[in-house]
């Protein structure tokens, strides 16, 4: 924001860090000229638990049900990441069929992410009747997890080398009847919103970011491939075996708020295709590769990203060669796609900034650490 | 739109038409919780247990400490006497301060006899912080439940 003294018809507000449509506790000061938005700036770390350093101080194993806890609607996808980057640090890999297991939850996991964002984004703009269809459906994919691994948010699904636990009886029934269950639904939300004109008119031409702005500000994820590049990570660096599966990556042009919705939508289509393959076709054998019992990886640093719902996940992680990571660092897609907030949200309306925060998927745990 | 879709509505009564199909009680999902007990996964990660064998109603704990150490809250604290006759650890006190748990279940698979168990109980509610941290007493017969009137 520019100059301290405001103009006599301008105005400065503070929204949050208590309110409700923030998603969490962000606090943005916006300043207005009447309804208009002359510029916001975010005030973050309300939710800083410091993550980052208390990975110096736990042991690789240790750390793991951390990560869930930064972005807890997508712990799943975290604690893929996190494993990722330390099997490259111990040059290991997940056998085949962890490596199927870890596909089938973490787009569940997608789902069940873009259906919290789909719903309380509604609920912002005004729809709320979307919230509970959503929450009923991501329901399932709750229980499938709580009857995986015993958990439902904080899941600490996997662990270094595989997963800990064996898939329980019925578990690809109960996953392929959710993807006969959940494909209709995505049709009836459409129904509900994407023909529905207060829906269009709201979201049209608000907070739009185009390709080269979103490059600029690093923007990833369903922001990006709404402005029309088609970068997915899943296709661009597989991981964990999704070059297996054939899959679509949904872009569109515009890069306004209702494209961002419309590429949500596809997202979880294509993730139900992925579900679907995936438990076609889970290999036999063991759950867990050969991995030390105590985890001491060579000197080195290893960085790897994986797609998660919000975007690109990035961690960075540094041995000693000890128990315990050097440094741990984390690339988080909300706190990166937060950034281009300003740019969205200047010269629109008030009542469309909310809208505006919806749109960029936040999760305020992940934002902080 | 065409002009008319927009004079009839008819995108709003096609949601209305969703909410309408949902009305049907056959869909409802709610659950009645307290009246009913959720069902609750064989595996979820709940209160703690501390296993006694059923047969001679001991411990089935060898105080290895291993829960412990695993533990990345560093929460449990095993109380434990060598026993001189039979040269083996005797565990006297078992502390696990659910207040710091985050139960991810790490203690669980450390355990090399079974003896700490998450279970299904999850009302862990309680009106003090003390009352958060479970002696030996409380983790082997387990928390009271609450009993609701209705
Ligand atoms: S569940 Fe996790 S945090 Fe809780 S006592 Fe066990 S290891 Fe510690
Ligand atoms: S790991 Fe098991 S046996 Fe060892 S002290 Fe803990 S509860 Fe007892």
């Amino acid at each position: 924001m520019s100059g301290t003294f405001l103009d006599s018809t301008e105005l400065v507000l503070n929204m949050g860090p208590q309110h409700p449509s923030t998603h969490g506790v962000l606090r943005v000061i916006v300043k207005l000229d009447g309804e208009r938005v002359l510029g916001t700036e975010c005030v973050i770390g309300y939710l800083h638990r410091g993550v980052e350093k208390i990975a110096e101080n736990r042991t690789y194993t240790m750390f793991a049900p951390y990560v869930d806890r930064m972005d807890y609607v997508a712990a799943v996808s975290n604690g893929l990441g996190y494993c990722l980057a330390v099997e490259k640090l111990l040059n290991a890999e997940a056998t085949p069929r962890a490596q199927a297991v870890r596909v089938i939850l973490t787009e569940l996991n997608r789902i069940g992410s873009h259906l919290l964002w789909l719903g309380t984004h509604a609920l912002d703009i005004g729809a709320i009747t979307p919230l509970f269809y959503c929450m009923r459906e991501r329901e399932y994919t709750l229980n499938i997890f709580e009857k995986y691994c015993g958990a439902r948010l904080t899941t600490h699904a996997f662990r270094i080398g595989g997963l800990q636990y064996e898939t329980y009886e019925g578990f690809e029934k109960e996953v392929l009847d959710f993807c006969d269950l959940f494909e209709p639904k995505v049709d009836e939300y459409e129904e509900l919103l994407t023909g529905n004109r207060i829906w269009v008119e709201r979201l049209t031409n608000v907070g739009i970011l185009n390709a080269d702005d979103c490059k600029a500000y690093g923007v990833t994820g369903p922001m990006l491939r709404a402005a029309g590049v088609k970068w997915d990570i899943r296709k661009a660096m597989p991981y964990s075996g999704y070059e297996k599966y054939d899959f679509e990556v949904p872009t569109r042009e515009n890069g306004d708020t209702f494209d961002r919705y419309m590429v949500r939508m596809a997202e979880m289509r294509q993730s139900v295709r992925i579900v679907r393959q995936a438990v076609a076709d889970i290999p036999a054998g063991p759950i867990m590769a050969k991995v030390p019992k105590i985890i001491k990886p060579p000197v080195g640093e290893s960085y790897v990203s994986i797609e998660a719902p919000k975007g690109e996940l990035g961690y960075y992680i540094v041995s000693d060669g000890s128990t315990q990571p050097y440094r741990c660092r984390v690339r988080p897609p909300s706190f990166v796609n937060l950034q281009a907030l300003d740019k969205m949200a200047r010269g629109s309306l008030v009542a469309d900034l909310v809208a505006i925060i919806g749109t960029t998927d936040i999760v305020l745990g992940e934002v902080d650490r | 739109m065409s002009l008319f879709r927009k004079i009839f509505l008819v995108d709003l009564l096609q949601g209305l038409r969703v909410t309408f199909r949902t009305q049907n009680p056959k869909n409802i999902v709610t659950e009645q919780y307290p009246q009913q007990r959720p069902m609750i996964a064989e595996r979820y990660r709940g209160a703690p247990r501390l296993n006694i064998n059923p047969e001679n109603g001991q411990t089935l704990c060898i105080a290895c400490d291993l829960c412990s150490l695993a533990c990345p809250e560093n929460l449990i604290v095993v109380g434990w006497e060598r026993n001189p006759e039979t040269k083996r650890k005797d565990l006297i006190t078992f502390t696990y301060d659910t207040s710091r748990c985050m139960f991810c279940g790490l203690c669980e698979d450390a355990c090399p006899v079974d003896a700490l168990e998450l279970t299904q109980d999850f009302e862990l509610a309680s009106y003090s912080r003390e009352g958060a941290i479970f002696d030996r007493q409380t983790l082997e017969e387990g928390i009271r439940p609450t009993k609701y009137r209705f």
